[in-house]
C-alpha cells in the first residue's frame, strides 16, 4: 500500500539515503541486520515486475529500480501481516502478506541476506512498542492548511447541537478519565442530569460507559444514546440513577426503545459474568429488543475466512459460494445494517427515543450508532460530516483501535483482542453507498483510505485505544492528523463522488441479501484488475464536468444575450 | 369468459403487503388489465396474457381470494379478489388465456396485419443479414455463398443461405450434412472463422470422408494455419454417451488437423431445472444470508452462466489470439452452439456490442440458424421437456460481461431485459416458431410486425450513457474475468424492485439525464439565436424530452419563457 502516494513519489532520491541514515541511528540499527540487496526482483499484481535495490529502514521495506519513472515500492513495516520464506538453490523468496489484503513477492538473491531481511521484516513489523511507531517520525511533505486535529473538537458539535435544542448540556465529569476510561472529557447529557448521578450511573454501567448522547433527529427532537451493558449480575442489581439519566430523555407519556445488540440468550449470559440487560420491571417506559451481531472474536475468523475464499485458486463456483457462504461475512453485514435500520425506524417513523448497547459498547454498539447516523442525518453523508461521524462516533467514543486492527487476515499469531470491527462499518456504509450512488459526497475510494488508515499509518489518528490514551500520547502535538491531509484541495476532489447530489432525506437501504454484495474494492482489489471499472468511474467524472462547464458556459452567453434583449425588446419577458 | 370484469380487486404491493391499490380488474383476450379506483391517479398494470408464466391461487382467507400471477419474466402480480368464485374463473380464464395452442392465437397474429402495411413491410427490411456478411468479408476468395440449400433441401433448420469454404464441393457439403443433421457453415468471419453444426453420427466407428473433407476444407480456408479446433460444447460424458445412439464425436484419428475440446455447458434440462431454483431464490421474501448464499450455490445457474461465458471465451481466443478457426457443436446444434458463438462473437466484434449489432448477431445466429424459439420459450401448450432458458443465458453472459466492461456496450441492462421479454411475448412475429422455413411457411413477414425497428426507436431509453465510440474498452475484443467470484446474481432479472423509494437513483440515469439536459440546453441556444431578432421564442416542444428519466417536473417541457427554463436546468445539473 503507498499510504501516501504524492508524498513517495515526489521524494527526491537523497531523501532516501538520509532516511536511513536517521533510522539507523536509533534503535532500529540492531534490528536490521542486512539494510540493503541488490539485485532483488518485485512481483506486485497488475503491476510489471521490477528488478532492483531493497533496503530496510527503521518504517519501510523499500524497493529502488534507481531508474527514473519506474515506480518504487515504499511499504511501511506496520502494514505487513505475515511473511512466508521459500528457496530454490540459492535463490530467496520472501512471500509479503499486507493488513491491505495485498500480497507481493520479493525474489531475493544469497540465502543468507534473505533470512536475514526476513528475520528483520518479522521483528520490525510486529514491535510493540507505541513510541516507536511510524507516526512519531513522520514529517508530512505537505503542506497543512487546516490542522485534523483541532477540525472536530467536541465542542463545536455541542454548539450544533445547542443550536437545535436546550434540553442537553456538556458535561466535563470524566475531565480526568476517571468516571470513565474509554470516554473523551466532554460528553453530552440531559440538562436536568447532575453529574452525581453521571457517576452513580457510571458505576452500574460496563466499563463505566453511562448513557450519553449520540445523535439528536431534528426533524422530531428523537435522540439515540449509546451506553455500556448495565451491570445487573444475576441477582437483578438496580440503580436509581441510571434508570433517572434514561428516563430523563423520555418525552411526558413516550416510550423508549432499548437496543440491545446481542441475542436473548447472550445477554442472559452476559448476567454470570456481572453483566445483563434493562428488565421490564425497573426500566418500564422502555421496550427492549435483542438483535443478533456477533462479537468480535468471531467476526475476526470472518475475516480470515472470507479472504481465504477469496484467495481461492480452483475455478470452481460451487466452492466459491459455499466459501463466502461459511465465511459468514455477508451475514454480519445484513446483521449490522437491519440493527442502524431498526434503530433510525424507531426514531425517524415510531417518534421513539432509543439507547444501543451490546456488552462493552465500543463495537457492535457504534457499528449501529454510526450507521444509523449515515441513514438519517445527510450531513453525515458529506466528506466533512463523515470525519466528523468517525471522530465522534468511534475515536472520541473509544472504539479500541489499536487493539482491533494490529493485525489482519494473514496473521500467523494468535489473536488477541483483534477484530475487524471498523471495517465492517465501512462494508456497510459502501453497501448503502451502492443502493444510494447519488447521495454521498465521497466514494468508495475514501472508505477503502480509512480501512488502509486503520491498520497502517503515517498519522496518529488511528493510534491508541481512546481519548485518554491518546491524550498521554500527546498524539495532536507529536504527530501529524489523517483529516489534516485528507482536507487538501486535491485529496478531497479525488475522494469526491461526481454523481453527488444534496439529498436531505431519510435513505432506507435494503437490507435483504439479495441487494448485499460483497465488498469488491476491498475483498477483490488485489485479485482482479479493476481498470475498465475506473475507466468507467473515470468517464462518468468526464460527461458531468464536461456537461457542467459546457453548460456553465452556453448559459453565461444565453444570459447575457438575454440580458441583450431585454434591454431592446421589453415584450419577450412576460411570462 | 372473455370480457370479464371484477370489482373491488386489490392489487398488494409485494414489499409492502399492507400497502394496495383497489381497483377494477379486466380480461381481455391479450391483456389482464388492473385499473386503480383513485380517480387522481388511475395507474394502470397491464399483463399480457402469453408472459403469464403461472397462476397459483393459495387457500381462501376472510378477506378474499389471492391470485399470484407468476410471468415468463419474472415478475410477480398479487390480485386479492372478494369473491372466491371470481377469483376461481379468472384463474380458470387466465390459465386458459395464457396458454395459446394454436399460432393464430397469439397477440402479434391476432392483428390486422394491413392496419399498417406499409409500415409492416419496412419494419421486416430493418436488419439485413446479407449486410452484416459483407461487413465480416464474406463471399471472399476462400469462403462463398451455396445455394446447397436454397429450398431447405439439405437441413430444414437452417437458413436458405449458408456459407461454406470455396474448396468444398457440393458433394462434400450434401455428405458432410448428411453424416451430420446440420452440417458446417460459417456464422463469424475474421481471418480465422468460427463453424457451427451439430454432433456427428459416428457413433463407435462409423465415419465420413465429405465431412472429414468440409472440416480439412475449413482449415485451408484459413492460411497460413495447420490445425482446426472442433469444439464440442457437451460434458464429456454426455458425448460419450450419445455414441451409443449412434452420435457422438470427432474421432481424431479420422480427421487429420483437428484438436477437439469438450466445454462442458449442461444440457437443457438440467438449465430448466436451474432456471426455476434461481428464480425461487430472487423471490425469497425475507431469507437470511445463509438462505440466499446456499440457494444461490445449489440452483447451479451462476456455474452454468460461467460455463457458457469459459465456451465464448475459449473460440475468441482461438480465433482472435492463435488465429485458429473453429468448428464449434454439440448435440443439435441449436441451443448450446449458438449461445458459444454468440457469446464469442460479442468478445471478438466490437459492432456486436451495439444496439443494432446485438440486433442482427440474434438474427443470425439464434433466428436464423434454427434456434427453436417456440419450443424453448413455450409459445403453446407444447412438450414442457423442450422449454428451456437458451436465450436467457446468453443475454445474461451479455449482461456479466458489461458488468465487466461498463464501457464497453451501447445498450443498458433495459435492453437486455426488453430483448428477453420479447422472445417470450409473442406480441412480434420474429421469433415465433422454430426455423427459417416455419417462419417462411407462416408467412410471418406478412402477418405480423418485427421487433428492431421498435426497439431502435425506443433506443434513447436503452442507451449506456459511458457508451463512447472511441473508448478503448470499446476496441478490439474483450477478456473477461471467469473467476467465479466475478459473476453475480443478475437481480434486474431475478430480483427487480417494482417501486423504489424516491432517493434511490442509478448512475445510469442520471448521467443519461446530464447528456439530455445539455442537449436540450443546446436546443435551447440554438433555438433562441434563430428567432433572436425580433420574433417570439417557442422553446421545449422537441421530441424526445418527454423521455426523461429523472426526476425532472413534466412542466419544463411545456411552453415557458427560456430564462425560467435555464434556471431550472441550472438547478439540477449543477451542484
Amino acid at each position: 500500500m503507498f499510504l501516501c502516494s504524492h508524498f513517495i513519489l515526489t521524494q527526491p532520491v537523497t531523501f532516501l539515503v538520509k532516511h536511513q541514515q536517521r533510522c539507523q541511528e536509533m534503535e532500529f540499527a540492531e534490528l536490521i541486520k542486512t539494510p540493503r540487496v541488490d539485485g532483488v526482483v518485485l512481483r506486485r499484481p497488475f503491476l510489471p515486475t521490477v528488478e532492483g535495490t531493497l533496503c530496510l529502514t527503521g518504517h519501510h521495506l523499500i524497493l529502488s529500480s534507481r531508474q527514473d519513472n519506474t515506480e518504487e515500492l515504499w511499504l511501511l513495516h506496520a502494514n505487513i501481516d505475515a511473511i512466508e520464506k521459500r528457496f530454490v538453490g540459492s535463490l530467496g523468496t520472501i512471500i509479503v502478506k499486507c493488513k491491505d489484503l495485498r500480497v507481493i513477492q520479493l525474489d531475493i538473491p544469497g540465502m543468507e541476506e534473505c533470512l536475514n531481511i526476513a528475520s528483520s521484516i518479522e521483528v520490525l513489523s510486529t514491535l510493540d512498542s507505541v513510541s516507536l511507531m511510524y507516526p512519531f517520525f513522520y514529517r508530512p511533505m505537505f503542506q497543512v492548511i487546516e490542522d485534523g486535529w483541532k477540525s472536530f473538537l467536541p465542542e463545536d458539535a455541542f454548539k450544533d447541537l445547542e443550536s437545535m435544542t436546550e434540553e442537553w448540556r456538556l458535561s466535563d465529569v470524566n475531565k480526568d478519565y476517571s468516571v470513565c476510561s474509554s470516554y473523551p472529557p466532554l460528553v453530552a447529557v440531559p440538562k436536568d442530569v447532575d453529574d452525581d448521578t453521571l457517576r452513580k450511573a457510571a458505576a452500574f454501567r460496563h466499563g463505566g460507559r453511562f448513557p450519553v448522547l449520540s445523535y439528536y433527529h431534528k426533524k422530531n427532537g428523537m435522540v439515540m444514546m449509546r451506553s455500556g451493558q448495565p451491570l445487573t449480575g444475576t441477582n437483578g442489581r438496580r440503580c436509581k440513577e441510571d434508570e433517572k439519566l434514561i428516563n430523563a430523555t423520555l418525552r411526558a407519556g413516550k416510550r423508549g426503545y432499548i437496543i440491545d445488540t446481542r441475542t436473548v440468550s447472550v445477554a442472559q449470559q452476559a448476567k454470570a459474568r456481572g453483566g445483563g440487560f434493562e428488565s421490564e420491571a425497573n426500566y418500564p417506559q422502555w421496550r427492549r429488543i435483542h438483535k443478533a451481531i456477533e462479537r468480535s472474536s468471531i467476526l475476526q475468523e470472518s475475516l480470515i475466512k472470507l479472504v481465504e475464499a477469496c484467495n481461492d485458486q480452483s475455478h470452481s463456483m460451487d466452492r466459491w459460494l459455499s466459501k463466502l457462504e461459511a465465511s459468514n461475512w455477508q451475514t454480519h453485514v445484513k446483521e449490522i445494517l437491519t440493527t442502524a435500520c431498526l434503530a433510525a425506524q424507531c426514531i425517524d417513523r415510531e417518534g421513539a427515543s432509543v439507547l444501543v448497547h451490546g456488552t462493552e459498547g465500543t463495537d457492535s454498539t457504534l457499528q449501529v450508532t454510526s450507521l444509523a447516523q449515515i441513514i438519517l442525518d445527510p450531513a453525515c453523508r458529506t466528506i466533512q460530516g463523515f470525519q466528523a461521524l468517525v471522530e465522534r462516533e468511534w475515536l472520541q467514543a473509544g472504539h479500541p483501535f489499536q487493539q482491533r486492527c494490529s493485525q489482519s487476515a494473514y496473521s500467523n499469531s494468535k489473536p488477541r483482542c483483534e477484530a475487524p470491527v471498523f471495517l465492517l462499518f465501512l462494508d456497510c456504509v459502501w453497501q448503502i453507498l451502492r443502493q444510494f450512488p447519488c447521495s454521498f459526497q465521497f466514494s468508495q475510494h475514501f472508505l477503502v483510505l480509512l480501512f488502509e488508515h486503520t491498520y497502517a499509518s503515517q498519522f496518529g489518528t488511528f493510534m491508541g485505544n481512546s481519548a485518554s490514551e491518546r491524550s498521554k500520547l500527546n498524539l495532536s502535538q507529536k504527530t501529524v492528523s489523517l483529516w489534516s491531509w485528507v482536507n487538501r484541495p486535491q485529496e478531497v476532489e479525488r475522494l469526491s463522488n461526481p454523481l453527488y447530489e444534496a439529498n436531505c432525506l431519510v435513505i432506507w437501504p435494503s437490507v435483504a441479501p439479495q441487494s448485499l454484495l460483497l465488498w469488491e474494492g476491498v475483498f477483490l482489489r488485489w485479485k482482479r484488475s479493476s481498470r475498465c471499472l475506473d475507466e468507467a468511474y473515470d468517464e462518468m467524472v468526464h460527461i458531468i464536468q464536461y456537461n457542467n462547464k459546457e453548460l456553465q458556459n452556453k448559459v453565461n452567453n444565453l444570459r447575457r444575450q438575454l440580458a441583450q434583449l431585454e434591454t431592446e425588446e421589453p415584450l419577450l419577458q412576460t411570462p | 369468459f372473455l370480457n370479464e370484469t371484477v370489482e373491488n380487486v386489490r392489487l398488494i404491493d409485494r414489499t409492502a403487503p399492507r400497502k394496495a391499490m383497489v381497483g377494477t380488474l379486466y380480461l381481455s383476450a391479450t391483456h389482464t388489465i388492473f385499473v386503480e379506483n383513485n380517480p387522481e391517479t388511475r395507474r394502470e398494470t397491464w399483463v399480457l396474457h402469453s408472459m403469464v408464466a403461472s397462476v397459483e391461487r393459495p387457500p381462501t382467507t376472510p378477506s378474499g381470494s389471492h391470485l399470484v400471477v407468476h410471468t415468463k419474466n419474472f415478475q410477480v402480480v398479487q390480485l386479492l379478489i372478494p369473491q372466491e368464485r371470481d377469483a376461481m374463473d379468472v384463474q380458470a380464464s387466465l390459465a386458459r388465456l395464457s396458454r395459446p395452442e394454436k399460432y393464430s392465437e397469439l397477440y402479434c397474429l391476432s392483428i390486422n396485419p394491413n392496419a399498417n402495411k406499409e409500415e409492416r413491410e419496412e419494419s421486416w427490411s430493418f436488419l439485413d443479414l446479407q449486410a452484416d456478411y459483407r461487413r465480416m468479408g464474406v463471399p471472399n476468395n476462400l469462403w462463398v455463398s451455396t445455394p446447397a440449400n436454397s429450398e431447405y433441401r439439405v437441413c430444414d433448420t437452417y437458413p436458405s443461405e449458408l456459407f461454406v469454404p470455396k474448396s468444398a464441393t457440393p458433394p462434400v457439403i450434401v455428405g458432410s450434412s448428411k453424416f451430420r443433421s446440420r452440417g458446417p457453415s460459417d456464422p463469424f468471419f475474421s481471418q480465422a472463422a468460427i463453424c457451427r453444426c451439430s454432433q456427428p453420427l459416428s457413433g463407435f466407428s462409423a465415419r465420413s470422408q465429405e465431412d472429414e473433407q468440409m472440416l480439412e476444407a475449413i482449415m485451408k480456408s484459413n492460411p497460413g494455419s495447420d490445425y482446426i479446433y472442433v469444439v464440442d460444447t457437451r460434458p464429456k460424458l454426455n458425448a460419450m454417451a450419445n455414441r451409443a445412439a449412434g452420435k457422438g464425436y470427432e474421432n481424431e484419428d479420422h480427421y487429420a488437423n483437428i484438436k477437439l475440446q469438450f466445454i462442458g455447458i449442461e444440457n437443457i434440462h438440467v438449465m430448466r431445472n436451474s432456471q426455476q431454483k434461481i428464480s425461487d431464490v430472487g423471490e425469497l421474501k425475507t431469507p437470511s444470508m445463509g438462505d440466499f448464499l446456499w440457494g444461490l450455490e445449489s440452483s447451479g445457474w451462476l456455474k452454468h452462466i460461467k460455463a457458457v461465458l469459459d465456451a465464448g471465451v475459449f473460440i475468441a481466443k482461438a480465433v482472435a489470439e492463435e488465429g485458429i478457426s473453429v468448428v464449434v457443436h454439440c448435440s443439435d446444434g441449436w441451443d448450446r452452439t449458438a449461445q458459444a458463438c454468440s457469446v464469442a462473437s460479442v468478445l471478438l466484434e466490437p459492432y456486436y456490442r451495439t444496439m443494432k449489432g446485438l440486433m442482427l448477431l440474434i438474427e443470425r445466429d439464434w433466428v436464423s440458424f434454427g434456434h427453436k424459439f417456440s419450443h424453448r420459450y413455450n409459445h403453446l401448450e407444447g412438450d414442457p421437456k423442450e422449454v428451456s432458458p437458451v436465450i436467457d443465458q446468453f443475454l445474461e453472459c451479455v449482461w456479466q460481461l458489461s458488468e465487466q466492461f461498463p464501457c464497453a456496450f451501447e445498450f443498458n441492462e433495459r435492453f437486455l431485459v426488453q430483448l428477453h421479454r420479447h422472445v417470450y411475448s409473442c406480441q412480434y412475429g420474429n421469433f415465433l416458431g422454430n426455423s427459417q422455413k416455419e417462419r417462411r411457411d407462416m408467412g410471418l413477414r406478412e402477418r405480423t410486425h418485427s421487433l428492431w425497428p421498435q426497439l431502435w426507436k425506443d433506443r434513447a431509453q436503452y442507451a449506456n450513457p459511458l457508451y463512447r465510440a472511441d473508448h478503448t474498452q470499446t476496441q478490439g475484443i474483450l477478456r473477461p474475468n471467469t473467476t467465479p467470484y466475478c459473476f453475480k446474481m443478475w437481480k434486474g432479472m431475478y430480483n427487480r424492485v417494482e417501486k423504489s423509494s424516491p432517493p434511490r437513483q442509478t448512475p445510469t440515469d442520471l448521467l443519461t439525464a446530464v447528456r439530455e439536459e445539455t442537449q436540450q440546453l443546446e436546443e435551447e441556444l440554438t433555438n433562441h439565436q434563430e428567432v433572436a431578432p425580433g420574433g417570439t421564442a417557442q422553446p421545449g416542444t422537441k421530441q424526445g424530452i418527454q423521455t426523461r428519466s429523472r426526476n425532472a417536473p413534466n412542466e419544463r417541457c411545456s411552453l415557458r419563457p427560456i430564462y425560467k427554463f435555464i434556471n431550472v436546468s441550472l438547478l439540477i445539473t449543477i451542484n
